[in-house]
């Protein structure tokens, strides 16, 4: 389309989704309230791994106001085990999952009973009515040793705490570390962390009893894959269950899940005939919503003297927690082809060990797999640097991909489409004015300075779009990585876009608006976006992993492009022309050389609507719906660069700077975009200096609550400077690669890699994260050179 | 139960309420005011900020008794026949919010913010709000929307 009329992609459009968020005026499942609706509260161990002996509900049932109350016996026959739908190597050991625990539980935070009451106080006060006998047994509470003979099992029918192995090599990774002048290793541990989106979960359940139709509102990522489970979890009818995620607060991955309160809600409802409500409490969802990361990560890279890598191992072991959620064993894997990142290399050579612990399960968390594989070959880029003497910026320049190797099949076997490492990295060091802040390093350096700079850099990439279904597949993934949008164009003109991506604050409704408005041609105020009901949209696979935009927003954009197609014959027929001799643009047909002869795109749709004179056979409606498999992912990139004043005295670290150029591929609205990296890198930094869930010797969760789990607040994170190179990808329509994980995937290694760079001249090689004060001071103290310490 | 009488948005009413029940809750379950949400139990968060007789509070940490005869202004009190207060403009046009759940308390907290320190430096801005937590935006965008109305207030 080539017209007069401004386009919208590319337009840093306000959004349309902010009215009623700024209003009040919102839909957060906790804020539906129907007749008779009825409160729903979880008792939950307080123990990591104990025998249920006993639990007692009676003199719960006799408080006033409580309806009903049911231990996990009591509903094991109605519930199902929770399921995982990516059991990511043959080997891998599924364990019985109940939605609430039947003879054992096995994290603190398992749910233990239930009650059912006419208000939340009333239903918290039944819960310390109940009483439970418990006896204790012994836990396996860390990665390691939950492999060591002789550690209590977490799932004693299985007979060990190994879940999977997995393995896979590319190239001689022997032969090249033979051939290396050096070899660097490392352990890097990826702490175990907390989502904390802002709107803790809620589910809302309400009957009809004469259909035995269920509606279930949740503040859930995944609408359609929640309803497809919820069927073969509980044995109710698909159809007979409708799914409505309505205003949702943040997700990061944490609500990707099908979670036992979704099932426990619903089967209560349904055996009560009554509405209920479940809504988690912040200390509940710190224990009982999955955690993310928590693995230990064994990294070797060879590489000749002169900087050339040569080839990369890789072994992981990664924490499942107690149980395995809907993609806990894959979420490692998924980082499997992302260790090799942007260098080019002739060995690689991966594994992983699944291990169960008893602790929260484990899942996505923003960038799921991804964050975790670029720190570690961040990271050790940096090591091998040092090491070598190299600047770390020449040393990953010496081994990139060069823009004009696109397309380039990694040593992990993924094939990227479009990149252009140099552009991105050029501009972000000309923004950070890096030789400067070099010098002033050197000079502080030389002046025995108790506060130190360190500069950090992290060049990576992402794969966005889970997608392939063909792919999922080979990965043993139960479900497809399709999307599907609709487009309903009304008879006044007025647009409808159906999509089966479900936003969680992303803005698809604004961006999706700008989409569609481009490919017909309509004002972007003409376009309604729809989403997050089963019922309307009605199939999906809903928003995770970057994907929305790589699948649904491309699906939307060919949808339309369907919906362009029907019109053109109408409009040909109208205008009495041959449709190869149409022009459309603006929104309006034209025949090729008379441009008086015009239908707009809204005069077709109310041709079709009144279909009095159509041509023959056509069906009235130039409505369309276009699901969408792409063949392959997208790799957005870029530069982040970190400078930290870390002060050696007391170990506190200040981000002095921040500047990234990212390269997601064409932007649809840059407001947007910019506003995604600033969430995203403030979840990385997050990861690196504040963020962790510690656990006590007990295993119980230290960091229950937000007093005492640091999730940073706006003093504590610096103003990022933001850029971007754009160079479209090749493997979609519309060129775009998906932004929403960028920022946190890169952030991690960057400023890790700052903080070890500030402390290098103490011997220090790494710093656990989080970075803490407490621990920068110690690796101060333990460094090697005694007398910069002494200093 | 105990007595109170509370204007909240303009509005009063007259109640019976639990001495134990948060104002946050009776807000909510009570008179269906479910604009401010809830983010926390440990009074961390700041979702559920609200002015109580003109200052910010949490209101997950006050008693509904607490707030007798009291004035309350939630988020729902300020857009007044679809006019959005100058913070709320900003918020929209700098894209201060995604998923919008920690919005209300963030708008509630930097009007305070600005009555106390009506030209407050980037630096201000960011520790008046080091009670809000937000997942989502980074917290740049926010701190840029309430410079913006800092600004709008000295030129106009």
């Amino acid at each position: 389309m080539s017209g007069t009329v401004e386009r919208e992609v590319g337009r840093a459009r306000t959004r349309k989704e902010d009215a009623h968020l700024i209003t009040g005026q919102t839909n957060w499942t906790d804020n539906i309230s129907v007749n008779g609706l009825l409160h729903l509260s979880i008792l939950r161990s307080p123990m990591a791994h104990a025998r249920i002996d006993r639990v007692d509900v009676s003199a719960a049932l006799e408080l006033p106001g409580v309806i009903a109350a049911f231990s996990g016996r009591d509903l094991a026959q109605e519930m199902g085990s929770l399921p995982c739908a990516w059991p990511v190597a043959e080997d891998t050991v599924v364990p019985d999952h109940p939605p609430i625990a039947v003879d054992e539980v096995r994290y603190a935070g398992d749910p233990v009973a239930v009650v059912v009451a006419r208000d939340r106080y009333t239903a918290a006060d039944a819960l310390e009515a109940i009483e439970v006998d418990y006896t204790p047994l012994p836990a396996a509470l860390d990665i390691e040793g939950s492999l060591a003979e002789g550690t209590a099992l977490v799932h004693s029918d299985k007979g060990t705490n190994r879940c999977y192995g997995y393995h896979s090599a590319s190239g001689d990774y022997a032969a090249a570390k033979a051939r290396a002048d050096v070899v660097v290793t490392r352990r890097y541990h990826q702490q175990r962390l907390i989502p904390t989106a802002m709107e803790p979960r809620a589910v809302v359940v309400t009957p009809l009893a004469a259909s035995g139709d269920f509606t279930l509102y949740s503040s859930t990522q995944v609408p359609h894959v929640l309803r497809v489970l919820l069927a073969v979890t509980t044995g109710i009818p698909e159809n007979k269950i409708r799914v409505v995620a309505p205003d949702v607060g943040g997700g990061f991955g944490s609500k990707l899940q099908v979670y036992g309160e979704e099932v426990i809600t619903l089967v209560l409802a349904k055996r009560l005939g009554r509405p209920l409500k479940w809504t988690e409490s912040r200390s509940e969802a710190n224990v009982a919503t999955h955690h993310g990361r928590s693995q230990v990560q064994d990294i070797e890279i060879a590489a000749r003297r002169d900087g050339t890598v040569l080839g990369l191992k890789v072994s992981l072991l990664a924490d499942m927690g107690a149980y395995l959620m809907l993609l806990s064993p894959g979420i490692p894997i998924l980082g499997a082809s992302m260790y090799p990142a942007i260098y080019k290399m002739g060995a690689y050579d991966f594994s992983c060990t699944g291990v169960f612990t008893n602790r929260t399960p484990i899942d996505a968390y923003r960038g799921a797999g991804r964050p975790e594989a670029t720190y570690a070959i961040e990271r050790i880029m940096d090591d091998l640097a040092a090491e070598l003497g190299m600047d770390p910026v020449d040393l990953r320049r010496h081994n990139w991909i060069r823009h004009e190797e696109f397309p380039y099949t990694t040593i992990a076997g993924l094939t990227y489409d479009s990149g252009n490492y140099e552009a991105a990295t050029d501009k972000a060091l000309a923004l950070f004015d890096y030789d400067k802040l070099r010098a002033e390093q050197a000079d502080r350096v030389d002046h025995a300075d108790t506060v130190r700079l360190g500069i950090g850099v992290s060049t990576y990439t992402e794969m966005c779009g889970l997608a392939p279904s063909r792919w999922l597949g080979e990965m043993r993934y139960a479900a497809g990585g399709w999307e599907a949008a609709s487009i309903r164009v009304l008879p006044t003109g007025k647009v409808e876009v159906i999509t089966g991506t479900s936003p969680h604050g992303q803005g698809h409704v604004t961006s999706w608006s700008q989409i569609a408005a481009d490919a017909l041609g309509v004002p972007f105020e003409d376009v309604e976006v729809m989403h997050g009901d089963t019922m309307l949209a009605t199939h999906g696979m809903d928003t995770y992993g970057s994907r929305s935009l790589v699948v649904g927003g491309v699906a939307v954009h060919e949808a339309a492009r369907k919906v362009v197609d029907k019109a053109r014959k109408v409009a040909a027929h109208l205008l009495e022309a041959n449709e190869a001799d149409l022009d459309f643009a603006d929104g309006a047909f034209t025949v090729k050389g008379s441009p008086e002869a015009r239908k707009t795109i809204q005069e077709v749709a109310f041709a079709t609507f009144s279909s009095h004179d159509l041509p023959d056979g056509m069906e009235p409606s130039i409505n369309a719906e276009h699901v969408l498999d792409p063949d392959t992912f997208s790799f957005p990139h870029g530069t982040h660069l970190c400078a930290v004043e870390v002060d050696t005295e007391t170990g506190a670290v200040h981000i002095r700077s921040y500047v990234c150029v990212d390269d997601v591929g064409k932007v649809i609205n840059p407001l947007i975009v910019e506003g995604q990296l600033h969430g995203g890198i403030a979840q990385g930094i997050a990861q690196a200096l504040y963020e962790e869930a510690v656990y006590d010797e007990e295993g119980n969760l230290v960091t229950g609550t937000l007093a005492d789990y640091l999730v940073p607040g706006a003093p504590d994170l610096p103003e990022f400077v933001t850029d971007r190179t754009e160079t479209p990808a090749t493997s979609n329509p519309l060129g775009v690669k998906g932004v929403g994980e960028a920022g946190t995937i890169a952030s991690t290694p960057a400023v890790v890699n700052a903080v070890v760079d500030a402390l290098r001249p103490f011997g220090v090689q790494d710093i656990r994260m989080p970075c803490t004060p407490e621990r920068v001071w110690q690796a101060v103290r333990s460094g090697k050179s005694g007398k910069e310490v002494a200093a | 139960m105990t007595h109170i009488s509370v204007k909240v948005d303009g509005t009063t009413y007259e109640d019976d309420v639990e001495p134990r029940l948060l104002l946050i809750h009776y807000l909510r379950d009570r008179l269906g005011l479910t604009g401010t949400p809830i983010g926390c139990d440990t009074t961390s968060c700041g979702t559920c900020t609200i002015e109580l007789d003109g200052t910010a509070v949490k209101s997950c940490s006050v008693l509904a008794v607490q707030a007798d005869g009291c004035e309350v202004t939630t988020v729902q009190g300020l857009a007044h026949d679809g006019d959005w207060t100058a913070l709320q403009r900003a918020f929209h046009e700098r894209h201060a919010l995604q998923c919008g759940y920690c919005t209300p308390g963030m708008i509630m907290a930097a009007r305070d913010l600005l009555r106390e320190h009506p030209h407050p430096t980037p630096d201000e801005v960011r520790h008046g709000l080091e009670g809000n937590l937000c997942r989502c935006t980074g917290y740049q965008n926010i701190v840029r929307a309430v410079l913006d109305v800092s600004e709008e207030e000295v030129t106009a």
